[in-house]
C-alpha cells in the first residue's frame, strides 16, 4: 500500500491538511480473513441523501437502498461474479421461453412479526409492487409483463410473465423486489416510508427512522437465513447501525478522520487517498449496469450521421478518463459496466482513433473553422451536456478530448430537474448518465426502440438482439447476444461510454467485513467492529 | 390600538395569500414536475425506466394533470380549510414533516439569537466607549467583517478547528446542548454583525445629541451616560431590525443545517425546493411568510413601549406611517424566501 515514496509523501500531506493525528493501530484491511469476529457494537455509516423514505421497494435512490438491503431478504442472491444464487429460494426453474418462473422456498423463514415467508407472501409482494406503480421505480420496471403468482403450495410460488423477460431471475436479488410480510406489503406507502410498518425477513429491523437524521437498525434475534456465499449463517455480528445522514462531502470526510463515523460510501475521490493506509481502508467496485454514457439524439442534427457519432466516440480517451479519477482505474471496455455480468469486452472500439475521427468528420463534409472548430453548410459542429452528476472534471477533459477532432462541447451543470425536464421534453443533443443494475437486459430498458429509446431511432438489428436476449434463459447464449448487441451499440456509437461509475467503501481499520453484494451495494449482516 | 391592529391583521392576510400565489406561479414555471424528478432517482439516484403509463397514473394522483387554475384553486380552498396536503416525495402529511422540523430550528434560532444579542450589543458599547483609537477602529471593523463572511466558510471552519482538529463538539447531529453550539455561533455571527452596526450607528448619533452633553453638564458618568440616556433611545432602529433578523435566521438556518447535518426547516427547504414538492414548498413558505408577518406586528407594537414619545404625541400617527414601511419590508423579504 505504500510503495513509492511519492505516494506516502501525498499522504502524509493529506493527513496534514486535514491535521487530524489519528493513532496508528493495527492497520488490518477490511476483509483480514485470520481475525475471529467480535459481536455487538454500533456501526455509524454516513450517507449523503435522506428522500424521505426507507421502503427498499419504493426507493431509487443510493442512500437508500442500502438501507433497505439490510431489511429484507430476497428470493435469490447475486454474486460478485453476477451467478445468482440461492437465498430464501432453495432451487427455482424457468420455462425455457422465460415467462414462467417456479421458486421452491426454503422453510422455517420468518419475518421479524413472526409470519412465515411462504408463497402467499411472494405473491403479496409482486402484486403490492405492481399495485404501488409508478412509486416503485426500479421494481415496476422489473415486473412489466407481470401477470400473477400462482401459489400451487406454501412452499412453491409460480410466477408469469405475458412475454420473456430473462430480467426477472436476477431482479430477485434485489432489494426492490425484496420481501416484506404480508401486512406491510398491503400498507399505506406513505406510512411504508416511514418505517413505521416496515417488515421483513433480513438480518436487521427497524429501530428508528428521523428524516435528514439518523435511521438506526437493529439486529435481528433468531436470523438464521444468510444467503449462499455470507461468511455466516447467524445473527448480524453487531448490534446496531446507524446511518447518518451527511449531506455535506467535507465533513463526511472530516468525521471519518476524525473517527465520528466509522464508515460511508460518500467520499469524494480527491479525498479517498487519505484513508489509504494509516488507519483506514478503503474498497472499490465499479457499478454494474449502463457507464456513465453520452447518449446521442439519432432524430436530428448533427448526431444523425453515423459518422459524427463514431468520430465523437474516437475522440474520447477512455484510458485517460480513468486515471483522472484514480489513478490505476480501468478504462471502460463495452456499453455495459465491467461488473454487470456477461460483459464483453469491446476495448478494441473503444480505442482513442483521433485520426480515424478526422477523417470520419471530413468525409461527413464538416471542415474546420478559423477557430478549429468543424462547420458544415453555416452550422458549428457544438454540442450542449446538461449533468447534475459530481462529474464536472471527467467531462472538462472530454470536453478538451473532442476539441482536437474539431468538435465544440458545451457543458452546463444543472439541477436533477433541469435534467429530468430534458429528459421527458425529448429536446437534447446528447443526454449523460448512469444506469446501475446487475443484469445486461438493462441494456434494452435504454437503448431499444420498444422501451424508452434513448436515442431516439428508427428500429434497426440491435433491437432484435436486444429482444431476443430477453426471452433467453441459457446463460451462455444470452451472453452471445449480449455481446453482439453490445458491440452494435458502441460500433454504430448509440452507446458512447465513458468511464465506470464506482462505489468505494471507506472506513475505520476497527470494521471488518463490511463488503460489496452484486450490485455494488453494502452488505452489513457480516461486517464486525474491533472494540 | 384594536383598530389598528385588526388593519395589520387584514394585510397579514394580504401577505400570505400573495406569498401563496407567488410560490404557486414559480414552482409551475420551473422546468419539470416533481413526478419526474422522482423518478429520475434525485440526487444520488438511479434512473427510472417506469411504464409511462405507471407515471401518468401518479402525475394523476397527485393531480398534476388539472388545468392550472383547477389545481391553484384546489390547493387554495385545502389551504383555507388549514389542511397542507401531503408531501408528493413521500406522501407524508406537510403539517407533521414542519412539525417535526420546528423544534429543532427554534431551538437552533433561539441559541443564535440569544448569542448575537449579547455580542452585537456588546461590541456596538464597546466600539463607541473605547478611548483607544485603534481599539475603536478595530471594534467598528469587526460588524462589516462578520456580515461579509459566508456562513459556510465560517461553519466548515469551526467544525475543522472544533471537531476534526480539537474534538469538542460534535461535527454531526442534534442531540445535546454540544451539537447546538457551533451551529449557533456560526448562525449567530452574521446576525450579531447586523445588530451590531446598526446600534454602533445608532449609538453615534445619539451620544451627538444635545440632551447627552446636559447629561454630561449636569455630572453624569460616562457609563451612565452610555447605558441609560443614549442605549434606550439608539435601541429604537435595531428593534425595527426585528423582521429582518427573524428573516437571516431562517435563511442562515439552511446553510447552517446543512453543513452540521442537522435536522430542521431549513434542509426540509432544501430538500423540497429540490424536488419541487409543491404542497410542502408552500407550507414552507406559509409558515415562513407568518413568522415575518407576527414579528413585525410585535416589533411595531413593542415601539411605544421603548420610546415613550410614541405615546405621548400622535401615538396613532406614528405607527400608522410605520406600517407601510414594515409592510414593504415584509413583502420583500417574503419574495426573497419564496425565490430562495
Amino acid at each position: 500500500m505504500r510503495s513509492s515514496t511519492s505516494r506516502s509523501a501525498a499522504v502524509l500531506v493529506a493527513a496534514l491538511a486535514t491535521l487530524t493525528a489519528c493513532g496508528g493501530g493495527a492497520s488490518n484491511a477490511g476483509g483480514a480473513a485470520d481475525a475471529t469476529p467480535v459481536r455487538g457494537g454500533n456501526l455509524d455509516v454516513a450517507i449523503s441523501v435522506d428522500s424521505g423514505c426507507i421502503d427498499p421497494q419504493q426507493v431509487g435512490n443510493n442512500d437508500a437502498l442500502n438501507i433497505g438491503r439490510q431489511l429484507v431478504d430476497s428470493l435469490t442472491v447475486q454474486d460478485l461474479d453476477g451467478r445468482i444464487q440461492p437465498w430464501l429460494a432453495q432451487r427455482w426453474e424457468v420455462s425455457p421461453d422465460a415467462t414462467t418462473f417456479t421458486f421452491h422456498l426454503r422453510p422455517g423463514v420468518t419475518f421479524s412479526d413472526g409470519t412465515p415467508v411462504d408463497a402467499a407472501a411472494v405473491k403479496a409482494n409482486l402484486d403490492g409492487i405492481v399495485a404501488l406503480g409508478a412509486k416503485a421505480s426500479l421494481g415496476s420496471t422489473y415486473l412489466q409483463g407481470y401477470t400473477g403468482t400462482q401459489t400451487p403450495d406454501a412452499q412453491t410460488a409460480v410466477v408469469t410473465f405475458s412475454r420473456p423477460s430473462a430480467q426477472f431471475l436476477q431482479a430477485t436479488s434485489t432489494m426492490s423486489l425484496g420481501l416484506l410480510s404480508v401486512p406491510t406489503a398491503t400498507a399505506d406507502p406513505a406510512t411504508r416510508c416511514t418505517g413505521a410498518t416496515l417488515v421483513g425477513s433480513g438480518p436487521f429491523v427497524v429501530g428508528s427512522y428521523v428524516k435528514d437524521d439518523q435511521t438506526v437498525l437493529e439486529r435481528r434475534t433468531g436470523y438464521d437465513w444468510a444467503p449462499t456465499g455470507a461468511k455466516h449463517a447467524g445473527e448480524a455480528y453487531l448490534d446496531t447501525i446507524t446511518y447518518r445522514v451527511v449531506p455535506e462531502a467535507g465533513v463526511r470526510t472530516g468525521s471519518l478522520r476524525s473517527h465520528q463515523i466509522d464508515a460511508t460510501t460518500g467520499i469524494a475521490s480527491q479525498d479517498l487517498p487519505q484513508f489509504d493506509g494509516n488507519g483506514f481502508w478503503t474498497q472499490r467496485r465499479a457499478n454494474p449496469g449502463i457507464p456513465y454514457n453520452f447518449f446521442p439524439n439519432e432524430s436530428r442534427a448533427p448526431f444523425d450521421d453515423v459518422r459524427v457519432r463514431q468520430a465523437l466516440s474516437k475522440a474520447i480517451d477512455r484510458e485517460q478518463l480513468a486515471s483522472l479519477l484514480n489513478p490505476g482505474d480501468e478504462a471502460v471496455t463495452s456499453a455495459l459496466s465491467v461488473s454487470t455480468p456477461g460483459a464483453p469486452d469491446d476495448a478494441a472500439d473503444l480505442a482513442r482513433d483521433l485520426a480515424g475521427a478526422n477523417r470520419l468528420l471530413d468525409a461527413a463534409g464538416w471542415t474546420r473553422g478559423a477557430d478549429g472548430i468543424r462547420e458544415k453548410a453555416g452550422r458549428r459542429l457544438t454540442f450542449t451536456v446538461l449533468f447534475w452528476q459530481p462529474t464536472s472534471a471527467v467531462l472538462e477533459l472530454v470536453q478538451q478530448q473532442v476539441r482536437e477532432a474539431g468538435i465544440d462541447l458545451q457543458l452546463k451543470q444543472g439541477t436533477t430537474a433541469d435534467t429530468a425536464a430534458q429528459q421527458s421534453s425529448g429536446d437534447y443533443d446528447v443526454l449523460f448518465y448512469n444506469l446501475t443494475r446487475s443484469d445486461p437486459d438493462v441494456l434494452r430498458t435504454i437503448f431499444s426502440t420498444d422501451t424508452r429509446n434513448v436515442n431516439q431511432r428508427p428500429r434497426g438489428a440491435v433491437d432484435d438482439l436486444l429482444a431476443e436476449q430477453s426471452s433467453t434463459t441459457d446463460a451462455t447464449q444470452r451472453a452471445q447476444l449480449v455481446a453482439r448487441a453490445s458491440q452494435l451499440l458502441v460500433q454504430e456509437a448509440h452507446s458512447i461510454p465513458l468511464i465506470e461509475l464506482s462505489t468505494v467503501i471507506a472506513a475505520s481499520d476497527d470494521v471488518h467485513d463490511l463488503q460489496f453484494e452484486g450490485s455494488s451495494r453494502l452488505w452489513i449482516h457480516d461486517a464486525w467492529k474491533q472494540s | 390600538m384594536t383598530g389598528y391592529v385588526l388593519r395589520r391583521l387584514g394585510q397579514a392576510v394580504l401577505v400570505l395569500w400573495a406569498a401563496f400565489t407567488v410560490t404557486f406561479v414559480i414552482l409551475y414555471l420551473l422546468p419539470s414536475d416533481p413526478v419526474s424528478i422522482m423518478l429520475a432517482g434525485g440526487q444520488g439516484g438511479e434512473q427510472s425506466t417506469a411504464d409511462p403509463a405507471q407515471v401518468a397514473a401518479l402525475r394523476a394522483e397527485h393531480g398534476l394533470d388539472d388545468p392550472l387554475p383547477e389545481q391553484y384553486a384546489h390547493a387554495l380552498w385545502r389551504t383555507l380549510h388549514l389542511d397542507l396536503g401531503t408531501s408528493i416525495q413521500n406522501g407524508a402529511p406537510v403539517t407533521t414533516l414542519i412539525g417535526d422540523a420546528v423544534p429543532q430550528t427554534l431551538a437552533l434560532a433561539a441559541a443564535a439569537s440569544a448569542l448575537a444579542l449579547l455580542l452585537g450589543v456588546g461590541t456596538a458599547l464597546a466600539a463607541t466607549a473605547v478611548r483607544r483609537a485603534w481599539l475603536r477602529t478595530t471594534l467598528q471593523a469587526l460588524p462589516p467583517l462578520g456580515v461579509s463572511l459566508p456562513t459556510f466558510w465560517v461553519g466548515l471552519l469551526l467544525i475543522q478547528v472544533f471537531s476534526f482538529r480539537v474534538p469538542v463538539f460534535p461535527a454531526l447531529g442534534n442531540e445535546g446542548l454540544a451539537s447546538l453550539v457551533l451551529p449557533a455561533v456560526t448562525l449567530a455571527v452574521p446576525v450579531s454583525a447586523s445588530i451590531a452596526q446598526v446600534l454602533a450607528r445608532s449609538l453615534r448619533t445619539a451620544l451627538a445629541e444635545p440632551y447627552v452633553e446636559t447629561a454630561r453638564a449636569k455630572g453624569a458618568s460616562r457609563s451612565r451616560l452610555h447605558l441609560r440616556h443614549a442605549l434606550r433611545n439608539a435601541a429604537i432602529p435595531t428593534l425595527t431590525l426585528g423582521g429582518v433578523i427573524v428573516g437571516n435566521l431562517l435563511a442562515g438556518a439552511v446553510v447552517v443545517e446543512t453543513v452540521f447535518s442537522r435536522v430542521g426547516l431549513g434542509r426540509l427547504t432544501v430538500s423540497a425546493v429540490n424536488g419541487q414538492d409543491i404542497p410542502l414548498v408552500q407550507g414552507l413558505v406559509l409558515l415562513a411568510a407568518t413568522v415575518f408577518v407576527v414579528t413585525n406586528l410585535v416589533v411595531d407594537l413593542l415601539h411605544p413601549l421603548v420610546d415613550p414619545r410614541l405615546r405621548l404625541v400622535g401615538g396613532a400617527r406614528a405607527p400608522r406611517r410605520r406600517t407601510r414601511n414594515a409592510g414593504d419590508v415584509e413583502a420583500e423579504r417574503v419574495l426573497v424566501g419564496g425565490a430562495a
